[in-house]
């Protein structure tokens, strides 16, 4: 430099010379602040990625430099988020780079008192031996006679936040070593989803993407804190907002999705189908429906067995109920002319073989397979049209909505019925031929004994408003991890095999043949599902699946009744199950009944986690509460715990599915540091050393494994798999083992091979269709060409229903797919959900069968009788009908049917450590006289591993708190910011006061009710610590999909912290003393 | 693009001279500052009637200014967990619990009856008002603070010294001194992001565009339509808060569109430049300085005629 730059460099000269004569502008620039540039703008490289925390799907661009990332924000191209991310997405540099991530693989020894660390080679070979061990030394070939090829020793939890291509080789790799308890975090949040859209309208997804919400007329918001769960989701009901939609929330608590909506309807936790059912009955006795589509497209005219008898019948029940059993025969509920089919022959055959099904899908969660759709109905069934018959579905369920009035709404909701009318004015005025509703809910619906039903109440009033298939309508599900739905499709779950195909079952599946009768459809798609199976069966197997052996069928393990994870927990504390793999789950704070979680795994000879960094359920050992209560000693725990630090998603490439059912791949952008890896390394290299390890075994237990096919290609210096290949194999391919393109070229003959039928044509063209990232301003607000959906990337499910049945749009504004007449081929705006030549007005010939046996007007082509179902006369296990129930800790009686005031076919585990309250009213039940309601904040993440240990989200809400009303603090004498004592018969967790006139007191069943929050995000580890919430819960399950009950249960409050030491176990005791809590409490049917 | 000669008025700071540099309007900020053909002066455009309080703002920032963690404790004041813009926080959202109906905000249904929707919750994202008068950045000694040829006010860390001028002269006490740095911090608007053509992380991050950041008089336009809009819709309290060239601040660079009185938000009503004053109290000070320089003067003189000096009066008090 020059002495005279030097000079002109200088402020003084600069300011003296030039046009800054203040010196407060150009004058005084440093030379740094000329030289900025944003990192962003210095990159070496950006990768596209899709966002790792919900499941709204938001783009991300991950920017590296010199092989480290430096930055990660939203990507403007996608459709779903236009360059947006809530906290959590605009977190992930610091949780992806930040020093909370663990890159060590560490190691606890039998009775250990100390971590000592291990190399991944030696720990992945002791894992890979005791895997070898534990499925020696608990292999079982039969069960009560019935070949069952299996291992309960082992099991694994965890895939909704992990890529599809991880969870389809989990599961290949666990099914093929005979492990059934394979669950994930869809179990826990939306199972019941799956079973309430599925049962309705033939598919266990949210019914139509994000950004057609904007479309919508009125949204209904009811189950779901959209705007804090899914923030950037809730800029479409923005649009939708600026556009004139009435927005309604429908909630215990105001929320900030209240404070954004229209009109905010506080509700009584647990009493949400009594509000839809009043819906319903305003909507059929004012006689809103829209009456066409009604009976064109649902099943309202179909007429219903003589046997079946309502709940308004029997006192609360319908007919079929063993009470003993506490199980459902549903033979009653079936279409009148419906014949149980048979397997055997003679009708008493037939019958005890629907019974065998019943009480096989009672305890194994039936309900969730097909994706719930596909349930074997007549596929011709007698209607009246007219709707008048008095055994038609319409009229069935105008009589069981009757007594579903506004008043009865106030007395049980709490909702007051001037409240009420402007519900259902909204939402009626807002429905027809011109204008489309739509209702968003999320795990607010899905946690309940009832879980599934408060979705089929949903599914009814859309049915009858006209509002599926339609833009601007439909139900939109929303889902909160980011691959949650595709750890659905592609399941990490026990009684689901990829594309909603059930896992056999004892027994009843004992041959290919007599599962693909038992579980096909004769109408529809799933008539095909011969095809799907077998392909899926070589996608598994390949060259060792043929046609001579069933093409390996018998290889698969089989079910004998429930597996999931909440009887994975009794099974630990039974010494049934003796390994565990945690894969990204957190059960120690996410599931239900958290103490009884840790107290499982204490059970376990060797427990294998995999995570970011150490969260609760992998230090349970050290310093769990059970530590700290006395009741375990850390050196008397025999369970090894092996940790593994995982990869990030932008150490990976891979696939997510987000809650519209797209599948969206993120590229790796840096390779993991340290000991991380991807799940997709550890299955196939854990797959790979036990493989290695079992050559040349002649056990036969060890050939159904060594025929697995496992021979998935490798690259880079960490020997990843590679994911792209995986998706490939998911695809499918075809005889010259080219990429199949439809799951209509599947054959089922053994020459395709496909491992998630509904994901077939994800790689058409050999084309990694999910990395599509064609930006959303060149092209339409479908937005086709971005990622892709299934089936066949179809983003409004259903949409044939948005043509009148002769084939043209309801009306100009709602016009989405349509009859071309002219080129005899369905078009429009999105991949039309039909078969594409099929004419509106075709009627199949009576001995048509399959796909050829649907009616022009089939809108619904996976059912078994193309309609959309208002009545379920199969598929559930709790009733045809959404019926009103109490939760299982209520502190209400029920108003409608005080006989039966809880759900008569809910699943209990009764035993100690899981004691439930004594019903409404009863005696004791007053020492649990509030509502607590549980929930997740927009500043953390499920059960806060990805959130807890992240500084700039820990600060933001730095402490677990309850929310009171000033009312419920003036009763209880509880202080804001100070601390309250929450207690249930399970436990008692301590959380600071908020006192908020947000989570108001209701009158309700002539009393006061006062309702609790707490956010579910806390444990003991991380940044940011506290209390679970779900240490407080019981588990207490759907019957149809075993999901949970954490939404509403009935607890006490008091002020000031909790006990330390024994004196907190003694605590919760006195509390069951006074109340006369034991376990047979709480059982009554 | 709004350009400008510079000017040429001898006594910039004087108040009766044509523009004011340190208060008034001031239409080409940048262009005054030194910056020869500046691009459009940018800003932001808080609309707080849509922010649903996610607070991706204040992470966005945080994540792209790597600011460090800035306490872990429970406030009580509803959501609000920030409490406050400083060294470490340079965007905060702000949590309003009111005893208001909700309706209001657009309400397309009829008043709501009853108690229950008695309520109302204001959430709004705060900022560095990047103000057209700055007192932060006329008082800084060093230099480090300056105005940007895209009109924002920024600190440039390499040149600040900690000298503390800086944080009582924010009227809107944005800008503070970072413990164990002492250097002083604030929102620099992504000065950064902007030089290359991006948006600030906030306005980015913003899930339901609350925060728009774009060329001022574009963003005042957009302000006034969406006012206007909201007083139609049956929103009589939607106001704009810092818009107006015309107020104590010359107008903010950063401005919002609140529902409710600016002091609920914890900003104050009517902000006033704290350097407005400055010519007149140099004015003020130079006359007492003459003044005193004459009284001296007078005093010397009188002294002199007496032929007495103070030192030879008082010489050995000390």
């Amino acid at each position: 430099m020059g002495v005279r730059t030097w000079i002109q460099d200088w402020p003084v000269y600069r300011q003296l010379t030039g046009n800054d004569p203040l010196g407060r502008g150009a004058a005084a620039e440093s030379r740094r602040t000329a030289a900025l540039r944003p990192r962003t703008d210095t990159a070496d490289r950006v990768v596209g990625s899709i966002c790792p925390y919900c499941a709204v799907g938001c783009g991300q661009l991950v920017y590296v430099k010199d092989e480290r990332v430096v930055q990660i924000e939203g990507d403007p191209d996608s459709p779903v988020s236009r360059g947006r991310l809530c906290p959590k997405g605009s977190a992930t540099l610091q949780m992806t780079t930040g020093d909370a991530r663990a890159h060590q693989v560490l190691y606890r020894r039998p009775h250990g008192t100390e971590w000592e660390p291990l190399d991944l080679d030696t720990a992945m070979d002791m894992v890979a031996d005791r895997v070898i061990a534990t499925r020696r030394a608990t292999w079982e070939w039969e069960v009560n006679g019935a070949r069952v090829a299996r291992t309960l020793g082992i099991a694994s939890l965890g895939g909704a936040v992990l890529d599809n291509e991880e969870n389809y080789l989990l599961k290949k790799l666990f099914t093929g070593l005979g492990i059934v308890q394979v669950e994930n975090q869809a179990r826990v949040c939306h199972s019941s989803t799956v079973a309430g859209l599925g049962t309705s309208f033939g598919r266990g997804g949210a019914t139509t993407f994000m950004q057609d919400l904007q479309n919508a007329d009125c949204v209904v918001i009811q189950g779901s804190n959209f705007a804090e769960a899914h923030p950037v989701g809730f800029q479409w009901v923005m649009e939708a907002k600026a556009r004139g939609a009435t927005i309604v929330h429908v909630d215990p608590r105001f929320t900030r999705t209240s404070a954004l909506a229209d009109l905010h309807v506080p509700i009584r936790a647990g009493s949400d189908i009594a509000f839809l059912g009043g819906l319903i009955n305003h909507v059929l006795t004012e006689g809103k429906e829209f009456r066409e589509y009604v009976v064109a497209y649902t099943n309202a005219a179909t007429i219903v067995n003589d046997d079946f008898r309502d709940t308004e019948d029997l006192a609360g029940v319908f007919s079929g109920l063993d009470p003993e059993k506490g199980h459902y025969d549903p033979t009653s509920w079936q279409y009148r002319g419906a014949a149980i089919r048979s397997l055997a022959g003679s009708p008493d055959a037939a019958r005890n073989e629907a019974l065998d099904r019943i009480a096989v899908e009672h305890g194994a969660a039936g309900s969730e397979s097909h994706g719930a759709g596909g349930q074997d109905v007549p596929p011709r069934t007698k209607r009246d049209e007219t709707l008048r018959h008095p055994r038609c579905v319409f009229q069935l369920v105008k009589r069981h909505y009757a007594r579903y009035t506004p008043e009865l709404v106030e007395e049980v909701c709490g909702v007051p019925r001037e409240t009420f009318a402007q519900v259902c004015d909204a939402l009626t005025a807002n429905s027809g031929p011109d204008r489309t509703s739509a209702f968003a809910y999320a795990v607010g619906w899905t946690q309940h004994t009832v879980g599934a039903q408060y979705i089929r109440a949903a599914c009814v009033l859309q049915l009858l408003l006209g509002n599926i298939g339609r833009p601007g309508g439909g139900i939109q599900a929303l889902r909160g991890h980011a691959s949650i739905q595709g750890s659905s499709d592609i399941p990490t779950l026990f009684n689901l095999l990829p594309g909603y195909l059930p896992m056999p079952h004892a027994g009843a599946h004992g041959t290919l043949d007599a599962f693909v009768d038992a579980v096909r459809t004769r109408k529809g798609y799933w008539a095909d599902m011969r095809a799907y199976m077998v392909s899926l069966l070589k996608a598994y197997y390949g060259d060792a699946a043929t046609a001579e052996n069933d093409y390996c069928f018998d290889h698969l393990p089989r079910l004998t009744g429930s597996h999931s994870t909440y009887d994975t927990v009794m099974a630990q504390l039974d010494g049934v199950c003796k390994g565990y793999f945690l894969l990204g789950e957190n059960p120690a704070v996410g599931s239900a009944n958290a103490r009884l979680q840790r107290l499982g795994m204490a059970h376990l000879d060797w427990l294998v986690v995999r995570d970011f960094s150490l969260i609760e359920s992998a230090t349970w050992w050290r310093d769990g509460p059970e530590i700290e209560t006395g009741e375990m000693v850390t050196e008397d725990i025999a369970t090894e715990v092996f940790f593994f630090p995982a990869a990030a998603h932008t150490e990976k490439s891979g696939s997510f599915t987000n809650t519209n059912r797209w599948l969206q791949w993120h590229h790796a952008a840096v390779e993991p540091e340290g000991d991380a890896r991807s799940e997709l390394w550890f299955a196939h290299h854990l797959g790979r050393r036990v493989r290695e390890k079992l050559a040349g075994s002649d056990d036969p237990a060890d050939r159904l494994f060594l025929d697995l096919a496992w021979d998935h290609p490798v690259e880079g210096p960490l020997d990843e798999p590679i994911a792209a290949a995986v998706l490939a194999e998911i695809n499918g391919r075809g005889p010259e083992g080219a990429p199949l393109s439809a799951y209509t070229q599947l054959r089922d003959d053994g020459s395709t091979s496909c491992g998630c039928w509904i994901y077939c044509g994800v790689f058409a063209d050999g084309v990694n269709q999910a990395a599509r990232r064609r930006p959303h301003t060149e092209q339409d607000w479908v937005a086709a060409e971005w990622a892709w959906a299934w089936p066949a990337n179809r983003r409004v499910l259903y949409n044939r229903a948005s043509a009148a049945p002769d084939g043209t749009p309801w009306s100009e504004r709602k016009a989405y797919v349509w009859w071309d007449a002219a080129k005899r081929r369905w078009t429009g705006h999105d991949v039309p959900d039909f078969p594409p030549g099929l004419a509106p007005d075709h009627v199949p010939g009576r001995r048509a069968k399959g796909v050829a046996a649907l009616r022009g007007d089939d809108a619904f082509i996976m059912q078994g009788d193309g309609k959309g179902w208002l009545y379920a006369p199969a598929g559930l296990v709790d009733g045809p009908m959404p019926t009103h129930y109490e939760p299982q800790d209520s502190p209400f009686p029920n108003a409608l049917h005080p006989e039966h005031p809880r759900s008569p076919v809910r699943l209990m585990f009764p035993r100690a450590g899981n004691e439930y309250h004594p019903a409404g009213g009863a005696r004791g039940s007053s020492v649990y006289p509030y509502v607590v309601t549980t929930y997740r904040l927009t500043e953390h993440f499920t059960a806060g591993g990805m959130s807890r240990w992240q500084p700039y989200l820990a600060e933001l809400q730095p402490e677990f708190f309850c929310e009171v009303s000033p009312e419920l603090a003036a009763e209880r004498g509880l202080e804001h910011t100070g601390w309250a004592t929450v207690i249930t018969a399970r436990n008692a967790i301590e959380a600071r006061v908020l006192v908020t006139r947000r989570v108001p007191p209701l009158r309700a069943g002539g009393r006061t009710v006062h309702q609790i929050g707490l956010p579910f995000h806390w444990g003991p580890n991380g940044c940011t610590t506290g209390d679970a919430a779900n240490e407080l819960a019981a588990i207490v399950l759907d019957p149809n999909v075993h999901i949970q009950e954490v939404k509403a249960l009935s607890a006490d409050i008091r002020p000031g912290r909790r006990p330390r030491g024994p004196a907190l176990r003694a605590l919760v005791a006195d509390y069951r003393r006074r109340a006369g809590s034991t376990e047979r409490t709480g059982q009554e049917v | 693009m709004a350009t400008h000669e510079p000017t040429s008025e001898p006594l910039p700071l004087s108040p009766s001279s044509g523009p004011h540099l340190l208060h008034g309007p001031e239409p080409a900020v940048a262009a005054d500052a030194g910056h020869d053909n500046p691009p459009p002066r940018m800003g932001f455009f808080t609309d707080t009637s849509v922010c649903i309080g996610c607070k991706a703002c204040e992470v966005a920032c945080k994540e792209w200014n790597a600011i460090p963690e800035d306490g872990l404790d429970l406030t009580g004041m509803s959501y609000d967990n920030t409490a406050a813009l400083g060294a470490s926080t340079w965007r905060h959202v702000a949590f309003i619990e009111q005893p208001k109906p909700l309706g209001g905000q657009e309400a397309h249904l009829g008043e709501a009856p009853g108690a229950p929707s008695d309520l109302r919750w204001l959430m709004a994202s705060d900022v560095c008002k990047h103000c057209t008068h700055a007192a932060c950045l006329d008082v800084c000694p060093t230099g480090s603070l300056f105005r940007t040829e895209f009109g924002t006010v920024v600190v440039q860390e390499d040149i600040c010294n900690g000298c503390g001028y800086c944080v009582p002269a924010c009227p809107f006490g944005v800008i503070e001194q970072r413990e164990g740095d002492g250097r002083a911090w604030k929102c620099t608007l992504c000065y950064d992001r902007l030089g290359a053509g991006q948006e600030p992380a906030c306005a980015k991050a913003c899930p339901t565009d609350s925060i728009q950041f774009g060329p001022l008089d574009e963003l005042r336009e957009r302000a006034a339509a969406r006012v206007e809009r909201l007083h139609g819709t049956g929103v009589p309290d939607a106001r704009l808060y810092g818009e107006d060239p015309g107020d104590g601040i010359g107008g903010a660079g950063a401005f919002f569109l609140l529902l409710d009185e600016p002091e609920v938000y914890g900003l104050p009503p009517d902000p006033v430049v704290t350097t407005r004053d400055l010519p007149a109290m140099w004015r003020a000070a130079g006359v007492a300085a003459l003044a005193l320089l004459g009284g001296l003067a007078a005093v010397f003189a009188g002294a002199g005629r007496n032929g007495r000096t103070p030192r030879g009066r008082n010489g050995s008090a000390t």
